[in-house]
């Protein structure tokens, strides 16, 4: 059984177990520009649930409602049933700290070394001693590789190890819900592929669910359970389900371009 | 329901038993929250139980675990190996030994910093050597912006005049009221507290001269530089070190764009040309707030003035904004200097912003003293 654990605080329970996130009627713009309208979705407990979309289609919005960071123009977000962009004091602190986050660019703090990042939510959010919040932080970097660059300060580390760096900072609390914006972006496809054995090892083995926004076709085929595809045009949801089966049988021409390309035009002449 | 049944073992319960070998059972949660508070009587009892034996540790009852339980339990293992002991799992999950992984993989790495016990000898050699390396900086800056600044003589349709504007009209124009506001209670209290003591040798009027001559030739340009320090210096240090730390800065480099031109000139041109525009106002406003107060010691506004400009001659007018110009180069210079030379991350910016206020009121201090001997000698 998966235990969905974000009902701990007095948020009233929403119907299906199952569910972590519902997205309902959610209208999203910046002052009088709307950027996605009306869209309906739900995320469940224990998958891997993948946002795509092209560059500027607003994933990364999307994402930032999602954890409440922008309130919507219309409709709401539930996550384990309370309203994120209502949520105040001790149900929002509640829901946060079963929440991971590891944004675009990364947002490791210039001013700690990557050690002190991975263990601030541990030092916020818990009263473990100090010594097992480095234990901690040292193997979550372990996990994605970067356990020697423990007393690094994130200037002094490429991009693509920040995004690790920040990756690792998301999992500090072995969170419910991990969000992460473009993980693998920026990284070989050797880190890349681990990464996603480690993105699927968390869904599988901690019942984590996880929101990914990703690009990389490989990515997307190895570690989604479902997608949704976000259009910029039509400002609305164009496809949803199991990415293979769209590729297989969507017959929106841009699911087809977006899910075919490596069939496509990456192969061998 | 299953969220009471969740709620019901989201605590962890422990129980250490001795015998050989020794036990540590464990049932319920084991995650960030609930292993913080039993974390350290765990190891406690651990400790007490098996000594240097082996120690058998009971998962079989545990629901749920997750980095932080594996975090505690490879703490166990870790000091049972320290005592000379070993810890053997009973009960563990394929999922458990995922998380302990990470744990016994990071025990073996080592930090990818090379060693940095340096001997003081070397460290006093590189501190010497950093001043050196500073100084040096400060002079090739000078060297480089001072021939970016005779380009933009030589050559004034390559200045980037609309920069120059924008940052002028920021410096300037929108500096107006607080401006206004300093320059009038420098004349008020400057008026105030001369007329009250040349008020018992019944020279009130000489209070205007006092007035003008100070504010002209030094205050007016004083107070004008150091607010220019404060609002415009720190501004272009903020600015241009934020534009160093993400790299724009390179950006402009590799598109064959000098930063010195491109960023710096814009803001020292306009430095120099706002610091007298700015002196000149406050001159004005600090004389008017001088007469309204003499006003109240009977003296008419016009014989204020007529006074004042019996007192005062083009002279003292210009070299107090002679002054201010180069005070303005040197804000403006010292905080595009400091913003070029920002470190790496957030800090660094707010380090080169404030070294930058500091710097520029030293240097303003260094150079009203030399404008006073030069004057003093030029008879000015
Ligand atoms: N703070 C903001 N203010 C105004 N508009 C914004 C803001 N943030 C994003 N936008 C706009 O919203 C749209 C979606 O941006 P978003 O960052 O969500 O794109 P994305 O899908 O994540 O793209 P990418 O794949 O390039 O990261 C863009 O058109 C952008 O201009
Ligand atoms: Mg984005």
């Amino acid at each position: 059984m998966i235990v969905v654990d974000l009902n701990r605080g007095d948020a009233d329970p929403i119907g299906d177990d199952n569910v972590v996130i519902r997205v309902e009627g959610l209208t999203m713009g910046f002052g009088s520009m709307v950027i996605m309208e009306n869209l309906d979705f739900t995320v469940r407990a224990g998958e891997i649930f993948v946002i795509l979309g092209g560059s500027g289609s607003g994933k990364s919005t999307l994402l930032k409602h999602m954890i409440g960071l922008y309130s919507p123009v219309a409709g709401r977000i539930l996550i384990g049933g309370a309203d994120m962009a209502r949520a105040e004091g001790a149900e929002r602190e509640n829901i946060l700290r079963q929440v991971g986050v590891m944004y675009q660019m990364g947002a490791l703090f210039g001013s700690m070394s990557l050690l002190e990042n991975v263990r601030l939510p541990l030092e916020v959010h818990t009263d473990l001693p100090l010594e097992a919040m480095n234990r901690i932080a040292r193997a979550k970097l372990q996990l994605v590789g970067l356990a020697e660059y423990c007393d690094f300060m994130p200037a002094e580390i490429s991009g693509g190890m920040q995004k690790r760096a920040a990756i690792a900072r998301a999992m500090a609390l072995d969170p419910q819900v991990l969000f992460l914006d473009e993980p693998s972006a920026g990284l070989d496809p050797i880190t890349s592929a681990e990464l996603d054995q480690l993105i699927r090892r968390l869904a599988s083995s901690l019942g984590m669910t996880l929101v990914v926004v990703t690009h990389e076709l490989a990515s997307i085929f190895a570690i989604a359970d479902r997608v949704i595809m976000l259009d910029k045009e039509t400002r609305s949801i164009i496809a949803e389900g199991d990415p293979r089966v769209l590729r297989d049988t969507n017959d929106h021409p841009w699911v087809r371009r977006f899910l075919r390309r490596s069939e496509t035009e990456d192969l061998p002449a | 329901m299953a969220e009471r049944e969740h709620s019901a073992d989201s605590m962890l319960r422990y129980s250490a038993q001795e015998g050989t070998p020794g036990r540590v059972v464990f049932a319920g949660r084991m995650d960030a929250y609930s292993v913080g508070p039993v974390w350290a009587s765990v190891l406690e009892a651990a400790a007490r139980v098996a000594g240097a034996d082996e120690l058998v540790v009971d998962l079989s009852d545990v629901s749920y675990c997750d980095g932080a339980g594996a975090a505690l339990l490879y703490s166990l293992e870790h000091s049972a190996t320290q005592r000379g002991g070993a810890v053997r799992l009973h009960g563990v999950t394929g999922a458990i030994e995922g998380h302990l992984k990470p744990y016994r993989e990071a025990e073996t790495v080592v930090s990818a910093r090379p060693p940095q016990d340096i001997p003081w000898t070397q460290r006093l050699r590189a501190g010497v050597s950093s001043v050196g390396h500073e100084i040096f900086a400060q002079i090739a800056f000078i060297g480089e912006y001072g021939q970016a600044l005779l380009l933009a003589i030589r050559h004034p349709r390559r200045v980037r005049w609309g920069d120059t504007l924008r940052v002028a009209e920021a410096a300037g124009f929108q500096a107006l009221p607080i401006v206004s506001l300093i320059a009038f209670l420098l004349g008020v209290i400057l008026a105030f507290q001369s007329a009250i003591a040349m008020q018992q040798f019944g020279a009130e009027i000489f209070v205007a001269d006092l007035v003008a001559i100070s504010l002209l030739r030094e205050l007016a340009p004083l107070m004008m530089a150091i607010l220019l320090a404060g609002r415009s210096g720190a501004a272009f240090a903020a600015e241009i070190g934020t534009m160093k730390v993400n790299e724009e800065v390179n950006a402009l480099t590799t598109m064959g764009l000098d930063p010195v031109r491109f960023l710096v000139v814009p803001k020292i041109l306009a430095g120099v040309f706002v610091a007298p525009l700015l002196t000149l106002y406050a001159n004005l406003i600090g004389l008017l707030g001088a007469a309204l107060v003499m006003r109240g010691f009977g003296i008419p506004m016009v014989a204020f003035f007529n006074q004042v400009s019996g007192a005062v001659d083009l002279t003292d007018l210009m070299s107090g904004l002679f002054k201010a110009a180069v005070f303005g180069l040197l804000v403006a210079s010292v905080g595009c200097l400091r913003g070029l030379q920002t470190g790496t991350g957030a800090a660094a910016v707010g380090r080169s912003t404030t070294s930058a206020v500091v710097s520029a009121i030293i240097l303003i201090v260094i150079a009203d003293g030399l404008f006073a001997v030069l004057f003093y000698h030029l008879g000015i």
